[in-house]
C-alpha cells in the first residue's frame, strides 16, 4: 500500500477543489450540449457516476496487473479506451435484458458516454498518481459527482435565465452556457485551500 | 470561395470551406472544446496540441476512408477509437521523446486527443463515406479551423495571464497580469466571447430548442 493522501481527502478534494469538469475542464462537449435542460443534465450525470466508477476499476486491475508487470505501458491508451466503450456496450445490454425502464430513462446517454473525455481521463489521472484500488474507487466516484453537480447547477442556471433574460443571437446555446460554466467556475475558486492533494 | 474551387476542385473547395469557416468544428458543432479550454493557457501547448490533433485527424481520414469498404457497420465506432489510439500513442512518444517540457506541461490531455470529438465527429460524418483525397482535405480543413480557434484563445489569455506571448515579454511593463485569464474560469470566458463573435460573424444558427 502507497501512502498518499486520505480517503476523504480524495472524495472532497475530487468534488470541489479538484472539480474535474469546472478546474480540469473535462467532458466539456456533452456538458455544453447537455446543460440546456435540467433533466437530461442529471439523466447525464447519472449516467457518468455509474460508468465512471465501474471502468477505472476494471482499468485499474488491467493496468496494475498485466500492463505494469509485462512493461507494455505503450498501448495503454488502446487499452483503456477499448474497455471504455467495452464496459459500455456491456453496461448497456445488461440494463436491456434485466432493467428495461433503467435503460430507458438513460437513453441516449449512454453510448455517449464513450467520447465523454471524463472517463478516459479519470482512469489517466489514477494511472499517473499512482493510487491504491480503494483510493482509485473513492476518486473516480467522487470525480464524477463532481460533473454531476457541475452540469447540474449549470442546468439549472441556464434555464432560469432563458426564462427572464433576452439572450443575443449569437450567445444562445454553447456560448451562453460557457459564460455561466466560467461564473460557476469562479465561484468554486472559493473552495480553494479547503483540502489539497497532489 | 473562387479560389477555393480552383484549387480543390468544386467538391473540394466546399469541403474547404464548411471546415475552416460556415462548419466550424469549434465554433458551429462546438465540438473539441476540452481541449480548446484546457490547455490554451500557453500559445506554446495550443500549438503543440493543434499539432498532435491535426496530425492525427489526417492520419484517420487517410486509414479509415481507404477501409471504409471493408469496415463493417456494426464494428465501425471501435475501428475509429483503435485507429485514433494508435494516432496518439505516436504523438505521445514523439512529444515525449524531443519535446519534454511541452510533453510535462500537458499531462494527461495528449491521451484526451483520443476523446476529442472533433476526429471521432468527422470519422463518422465524413470519412466513413468519402473518397480518401477529400476526406484528406476536410481533415485538413477542420484542422486549420482547430488550430486558429486555439490560437485566438491561447493569445489572447497568455497576454492578458502573463503579459507575455510564446514566452516573450510584450505588455507594457506596468501592465498587472490578470490571474482570472490564466484559470478555468478565464478560459470559458474567453472561448465563450469567442463563440459569440464567430457565431455573429458567421450567422450561425443557434441550436434548437435553445
Amino acid at each position: 500500500m502507497s501512502e498518499g493522501p486520505s480517503l476523504l481527502t480524495i472524495f472532497v478534494a475530487a468534488i470541489f477543489t479538484h472539480n474535474v469538469a469546472l478546474t480540469y475542464l473535462l467532458g466539456m462537449c456533452p456538458f455544453i450540449a447537455l446543460a440546456r435542460s435540467l433533466k437530461t443534465a442529471f439523466g447525464m450525470g447519472v449516467a457518468v457516476v455509474f460508468v465512471v466508477a465501474l471502468t477505472s476499476s476494471v482499468n485499474w486491475c488491467i493496468y496494475k496487473l498485466i500492463l505494469e508487470p509485462a512493461g507494455a505501458q505503450i498501448i495503454t491508451y488502446i487499452v483503456f479506451i477499448v474497455v471504455i466503450a467495452a464496459s459500455v456496450q456491456l453496461v448497456e445490454m445488461i440494463m436491456e435484458r434485466f432493467f428495461p425502464a433503467l435503460q430507458a430513462a438513460f437513453g441516449i446517454f449512454l453510448p455517449l458516454i464513450t467520447v465523454n473525455c471524463t472517463v478516459l481521463a479519470i482512469s489517466l489521472f489514477m494511472m499517473l498518481r499512482q493510487y491504491t484500488f480503494v483510493q482509485t474507487v473513492f476518486f473516480s466516484i467522487g470525480s464524477a459527482s463532481g460533473f454531476w453537480l457541475a452540469i447540474v447547477l449549470v442546468a439549472a442556471i441556464y434555464e432560469k435565465l432563458t426564462l427572464i433574460g433576452d439572450i443575443p443571437k449569437g450567445l444562445k446555446g454553447p456560448g451562453i452556457i460557457m459564460i455561466i460554466t466560467g461564473i460557476v467556475a469562479l465561484a468554486f475558486m472559493g473552495f480553494q485551500g479547503m483540502v489539497a492533494i497532489q | 470561395m473562387a479560389l477555393l474551387k480552383k484549387m480543390f476542385g468544386a467538391r473540394g473547395g466546399k469541403v474547404f470551406k464548411n471546415g475552416i469557416w460556415s462548419d466550424h468544428p469549434v465554433c458551429a458543432t462546438t465540438l473539441g472544446i476540452c481541449s480548446a479550454l484546457a490547455i490554451t493557457n500557453k500559445v506554446e501547448n495550443a500549438i503543440a496540441m493543434s499539432a498532435g490533433v491535426v496530425f492525427v485527424l489526417v492520419l484517420t481520414a487517410i486509414i479509415i476512408s481507404s477501409l471504409r469498404k471493408w469496415v463493417p457497420g456494426r464494428v465501425r465506432i471501435i475501428t475509429y477509437m483503435i485507429t485514433i489510439a494508435s494516432g496518439v500513442i505516436i504523438v505521445d512518444q514523439v512529444l515525449k521523446a524531443f519535446f519534454p517540457t511541452i510533453s510535462e506541461a500537458m499531462g494527461p490531455y495528449v491521451g484526451l486527443i483520443i476523446t476529442n470529438c472533433i476526429i471521432m465527429g468527422r470519422a463518422e460524418a465524413f470519412f466513413i463515406q468519402n473518397r480518401t483525397y477529400n476526406s484528406v482535405l476536410d481533415a485538413i480543413a477542420n484542422g486549420i479551423g482547430y488550430t486558429y480557434a486555439l490560437l485566438a484563445v491561447a493569445v489572447v489569455r497568455e497576454v492578458l495571464a502573463f503579459g507575455t506571448l510564446l514566452g516573450f515579454r510584450v505588455m507594457p511593463g506596468i501592465w498587472q497580469n490578470w490571474a482570472v485569464m490564466a484559470m478555468p474560469a478565464g478560459a470559458f470566458f474567453v472561448l465563450g466571447t469567442f463563440l459569440w463573435i464567430t457565431r455573429t460573424l458567421a450567422d450561425i444558427e443557434p441550436p434548437p430548442g435553445a
